[in-house]
């Protein structure tokens, strides 16, 4: 091999080189491109360690106050965005049961004779949310009762498989999120409360590690326990049920 | 569970559910090593400390767009560098507006690639006697995109993929920022990393 020019020397130092190897073995053979090699390095070494002021002790405070000045009160990061970024899976579930949830409203909610063909009435929207948060907030609580009743793992005392629940947890959390949201701006409070209770659990099993000691899990199931989290989330459920079951064209429009 | 409750995810999970306190936490544990970035790009403690506090303004606003499967640190000094790219775009096309000769474009060939005039001659710079001061002139002479690219391959250690896709650049681009930002530096510090040997 050549002498390696200046670019590919200069990539090789910093471990980006095509055919590595190549010049590796040219450099076990010649001092001048050792030397050039060693050259470059120093100069990045020294580039390296320019010198960076410390930040005095107050800086993280003092930089909070600047940050905390420049954010909007009362933020919400709601709208398409939010569906967007939904897991594909997560968010072809919610479209395929909004669609279901839709013809169903439809073909069976009564209509008066001579109604116009109105494409989607309030009320059909929100029997559709309702639908979808039923749906959401069973399955939520599938995850729970696995959690209160997880054992550990046959081989070990010590740890517990969460994997499952992970993954389930992954899938509902942007839903959780949006379903949050959209209930807030409605103002249906026991919905967004609960929501909001379950949202930092699933954020915790998404991002846990599929093992986790078992002292972790109790400590968990008691969290769980101690605010009742399961039992909120069958009592809004059935609520949300009920309300789903009830006549499309009767039901008052203020919840979800 | 309790390390799980402090980590960043939940800290982020907490501020979308309308704790916005709890974007205090995120800025104090990430807000030093952000300023180091910030500094080594731009060379100066004010805009490092303003291009810190723009990261953070603007982490908060997307920070629906943050998968909590990824690593928000990393998540964040993307967005610091590209703030501190912004800024250094917009101060050298200022810069140009006052001196119009002077080269903006990142991928046009910097000064140093056209005219050796216009860089400190290496006798200046070894007569300083100061290598760190020679250092901040080096690093002030590359474009914004290649000082990005150094410090986020050389200093931090990020893939030249990872360097890519944070700055909006192609591959080919990038190890070529890389490759230019060695270059440069390498015409005007070698001769003072020879003498201080």
């Amino acid at each position: 091999m050549n002498h390696p020019d200046e670019q590919r020397l200069i990539e090789f130092a910093g471990g980006d080189a095509p055919g590595a190897r190549e010049v590796e073995s040219h450099l076990a053979e010649c001092a001048a491109c050792r030397e050039r090699l060693d050259a470059v390095k120093r100069v990045v070494a020294a580039a390296c360690a320019m010198e960076v002021p410390e930040p005095d002790a107050g800086y993280e405070a003092r930089m909070w106050q600047r940050v905390s000045t420049s954010l909007e009160p009362g933020r919400s990061w709601s709208g398409w965005r939010e569906w967007i970024s939904m897991p594909r899976l997560a968010f072809a579930g919610a479209i395929g049961v909004l669609v279901i949830a839709a013809f169903l409203a439809g073909r069976y909610s009564p209509r008066p004779a001579n109604a116009p063909m109105a494409a989607v009435t309030p009320q059909v929207k929100e029997r559709i949310l309702l639908v979808a948060v039923g749906d959401h907030l069973d399955r939520a609580q599938s995850i729970l009762i696995e959690i209160s009743n997880a054992e550990p793992g046959a081989g070990s005392t010590k740890t517990v498989n969460i994997s499952r629940e992970q993954k389930r947890a992954e899938d509902l959390l942007e839903a959780n999120r949006l379903y949050r949201q959209t209930a807030q701006r409605t103002g249906d409070a026991p919905v967004a409360d609960l929501l909001g209770e379950l949202e930092p659990l699933l954020v915790e099993l998404a991002n846990s590690p599929s093992e986790i000691p078992a002292s972790d899990m109790a400590a968990l199931r008691k969290r769980i326990e101690a605010r009742g989290l399961l039992l909120k989330v069958r009592v809004v459920s059935s609520n949300v049920h009920e309300q789903e079951r009830a006549p499309v064209n009767t039901k008052p429009g203020n919840s979800l | 569970m309790t390390r799980m409750v402090d980590s960043d995810a939940a800290q982020v999970a907490l501020v979308v559910g309308g704790d916005r306190d709890a974007f205090r936490v995120l800025v104090e544990r990430h807000s030093r090593r952000l300023f180091r970035l910030a500094y080594r790009m731009t060379g100066n403690e004010q805009d490092a400390e303003e291009i810190v506090q723009d990261a953070f303004v603007r982490a908060y606003r997307k920070l629906d767009r943050f998968e909590s499967r990824s690593n928000f640190g990393t998540w964040l000094y993307r967005i610091c560098a590209n703030c501190a790219l912004d800024r250094m775009r917009k101060q050298r096309s200022e810069e140009n507006r006052r001196e119009p000769g002077r080269d903006v474009e990142d991928e046009r060939p910097g000064p140093l690639d056209t005219a050796a005039s216009d860089a400190p001659a290496p006798d200046r710079l070894a007569m300083s006697g100061e290598l760190g001061e020679g250092v901040r002139t080096a690093m002030d002479s590359l474009s914004a995109t290649e000082r990005a690219a150094f410090v986020m391959r050389h200093v931090d250690g990020f893939s030249i993929e990872e360097i890519a896709r944070s700055l909006g650049l192609n591959i080919g681009a990038t190890k070529n920022s890389v490759f230019r930002a060695v270059q440069k530096l390498r015409r005007q510090l070698e001769p003072l990393v020879s003498e201080a040997r």
